[in-house]
């Protein structure tokens, strides 16, 4: 057994009693399942396929404490936490590590017909939560697995049938701490029949000299003739390693944008799960990332097309510098049945140094002649000729550069539908090039 | 304004320019023609700085500077311009932004405040006139599925805006039609003034119909061989090139 998965494995046997005592039914009854797939199976091995880059082991080799006891921190987030994203929602929630953060005088304007907390409180016995949790997500997934195994809290969001939610809701995640720390969360966001959200989850991690780790899963329900928009951005410090790993399920007639941001990180493994179970429906996959020192970004993304007439626009792009690496693995799969699919995906990266390293992996796996469906790669350096022409006309090099990669990342951004989020968007992509830090500067939870 | 002395330019290892001497003044107009291959392209991309061409030799002087030592942005700051024979589409880089962005880095260059929002776009909208350029393509993406004419108009445009003292216009004649061509070249003409000067280079003598140069250079194998007035651009048209080559 590794060494970096035993220590869980041990935290979890020696301290089963603690763990599930501060949390619910509902979470408790699915880890002794969990426990034996990962002692049986084990991590996937660094160089195997789909984790040719993300070492798994070296991830969560680090001697992360977990809050099992469930010790509360003395902050609340609302008075001290300005999110770089303000004034976007209507309704605005943390998670400090992985407790809920109890949001004193954030004036949350809670839509009707939305149902949204803790989700510790929706799985008590027949809870709410209880016949979604861990439906979609694969517990032989190692990472959920660990998710399940020892997760304790987590943000619960159900809109009722036909409800249309207008401004998004969104949730903060920061991660806080003295010690080496991992957060482990869920995010089950149920959207029942003819209903509309959108939920926009932000990270981040203030430590600059702590190590720390987030372990997300995310399972989304998306109804007959529902419409969700999930965007996930992470603006993390280069110490925090995260894996997050997303599960969606889409019925018939539903339409669904999951766009992910990497501004900063360190070390992230994204993934996304996606299938659609219905006819009519639709997805739009984005993702962007930008990396640099020795940063890496992993994502990981497999759609099943199992229902015909289905349509999937995905679309990842990168800007790699310094010796950072990038990763996309991009795996479209139409089931024999699923006529008339329309899938097309699309991953382009920009490699600005010697060093820096990009990896691409586009793949269809198509089972039915009636589709349409086509996926695509290209790594390049920026066009020295378009540099030549903005410097003729008197920029300097640095602001053609800047201009161009803000121009790189314009279409990702364009696909968000909310126009505060685009414009605040390209304003976080500006300034991250310009090399202006945005975790921590708008942000006092942490002390300076 | 421009002494060039005895240039020596290579790109990839393959010399081009082999000791071009070139003298403009303030008012003139200087055509600059030749044979495919001779180094028209090359002149004027040296002389804006890409850094793809390497000199090898010789000096040229622009405004008392010392020209080939100064980076591209340094030298369109001193007032040097070229207008691309193939002006490049910049994707996600609207118009306005692009102009905005060289407006205020030759100001900043200059000592000057950036311009406001509004005499900025009080600006754009009197320039566009200049070459009659839809509002609509100013919006847009730089050339960004521009047609050829709406490229070559885009590039006067953008010298109107900056106001250079020379202009080189590389090629603004080819793939234009003859109405396009009117445009482009009343557009020079309204930029004319007796401090500023042009350097045009074309291939045909079309062109200088509507541009009336005061000197005429014919290129050939990197270097001027032979220099005159407009009338020597006529004997061109007449004679062809292989009359140059013979000599």
């Amino acid at each position: 057994m590794n060494k970096a998965l035993q220590q869980y494995l041990t935290l979890y046997s020696e301290n089963k009693d603690l763990i599930c005592s501060k949390s619910a039914p509902g979470f408790n009854v699915w880890r002794e399942q969990a426990y034996r797939n990962l002692l049986a199976e084990g991590l996937p091995k660094h160089g195997s396929e789909n984790y040719e880059i993300t070492d798994l082991a070296e991830m969560l080799a680090p001697d992360f404490g977990l809050n099992i006891a469930r010790i509360p921190l003395d902050v609340n987030p609302a008075d001290s936490f300005k999110c770089g994203l303000p004034h976007l929602s209507s309704a605005l929630f943390f998670m400090l590590n992985d407790m809920w953060g109890e949001s004193k005088g954030a004036r949350n304007v809670l839509p009707e017909g939305v149902e949204i907390g803790p989700l510790s409180r929706y799985m008590q016995p027949a809870g709410e939560a209880t016949e979604f949790y861990g439906k979609i997500a694969d517990l032989l997934n190692p990472i959920v697995a660990l998710n399940t195994m020892l997760v304790q809290e987590g943000l619960f969001l159900k809109v009722k049938k036909g409800m249309k939610v207008e401004r998004p809701i969104q949730l903060v995640n920061i991660i806080e701490a003295m010690i080496p720390l991992m957060a482990v969360r869920r995010i089950l966001l149920i959207v029942e029949e003819g209903a509309e959200i959108k939920l926009l989850s932000c990270d981040h991690s203030n430590s600059r000299e702590k190590t720390s780790a987030s372990l997300t899963v995310t399972e989304i329900f998306a109804a007959k003739g529902s419409r969700v928009e999930f965007y996930d951005m992470e603006e993390n410090g280069s110490l925090s390693n995260r894996l997050s790993t997303l599960y969606l399920r889409q019925e018939e007639d539903s339409h669904a944008v999951v766009e992910s941001f990497t501004l900063h990180n360190g070390m992230t493994r994204n993934e996304f799960h996606c299938e659609f179970a219905g006819r009519g429906s639709s997805l739009k996959l984005y993702g962007l990332g930008i990396e640099d020192h020795h940063n890496l970004l992993d994502n990981y993304s497999r759609i099943a097309h199992n229902a015909g007439d289905c349509h999937t626009d995905e679309l990842f792009k990168y800007i790699v510098e310094d010796e950072g690496r990038g990763a996309f693995t991009g795996r479209i799969y139409v089931a024999p049945g699923a006529a008339k699919t329309e899938a097309y995906q699309s991953n382009r990266n920009l490699v600005t140094s010697d060093r820096a390293r990009m990896f691409s992996k586009p793949q269809l796996e198509i089972y039915n002649d009636d589709v349409k469906c086509s996926h695509g790669s290209a790594t390049g350096q920026l066009d020295p000729m378009q540099l030549f022409y903005m410097r003729q006309r008197g920029l300097s090099d640095d602001e053609a550069r800047l201009l161009l990669k803000q121009a790189f990342m314009a279409d990702v951004i364009q696909g968000v539908s909310l126009d505060l989020l685009r414009d605040r968007l390209h304003n976080l992509v500006e300034r991250r090039f310009i090399g202006q830090d945005l975790s921590c500067s708008d942000c006092e939870v942490c002390p300076k | 304004m421009l002494k060039v002395k005895d240039l020596h330019a290579s790109i990839s290892g393959k010399e081009i320019l082999k000791g071009l001497s070139l003298e403009v003044n303030e008012g003139e107009v200087h055509a600059i023609m030749g044979p495919n291959g001779s180094g028209k392209s090359t002149l004027s991309m040296v002389l804006a700085g890409n850094p793809a061409y390497e000199v090898t030799g010789g000096s040229a002087e622009f405004m008392g500077k010392d020209l080939l030592s100064l980076p591209p942005e340094t030298r369109s700051h001193e007032g040097l311009f070229l207008g691309f024979q193939y002006p490049v589409e910049i994707p996600g880089v609207s118009m306005v932004n692009f102009m905005r962005a060289a407006v205020n880095a030759k100001r900043k260059y200059l000592g000057l405040p950036p311009m406001s929002a509004t005499e900025f776009l009080k600006m754009m909208r009197e320039k566009r006139e200049v070459v009659e350029l839809d509002n609509k393509l100013a919006s847009r993406s730089v050339n960004e599925g521009f047609s050829g004419g709406e490229k070559k108009r885009n590039e006067i445009f953008q010298m109107a805006v900056l106001e250079p003292k020379l202009a080189i216009l590389d090629e603004t004649d080819s793939g234009l039609d003859i109405d396009a061509l009117r445009i482009v070249a009343e557009g020079v003409n309204k930029l004319k003034t007796a401090k500023n000067a042009t350097i045009v280079i074309t291939h045909y003598q079309r062109l200088l119909d509507y541009i009336k140069p005061d000197f005429v250079h014919i290129l050939y194998k990197g270097k001027i061989v032979k220099s005159g007035g407009p009338d020597l651009a006529l004997e061109l048209e007449e004679r062809g090139y292989d009359w140059i080559k013979e000599d």
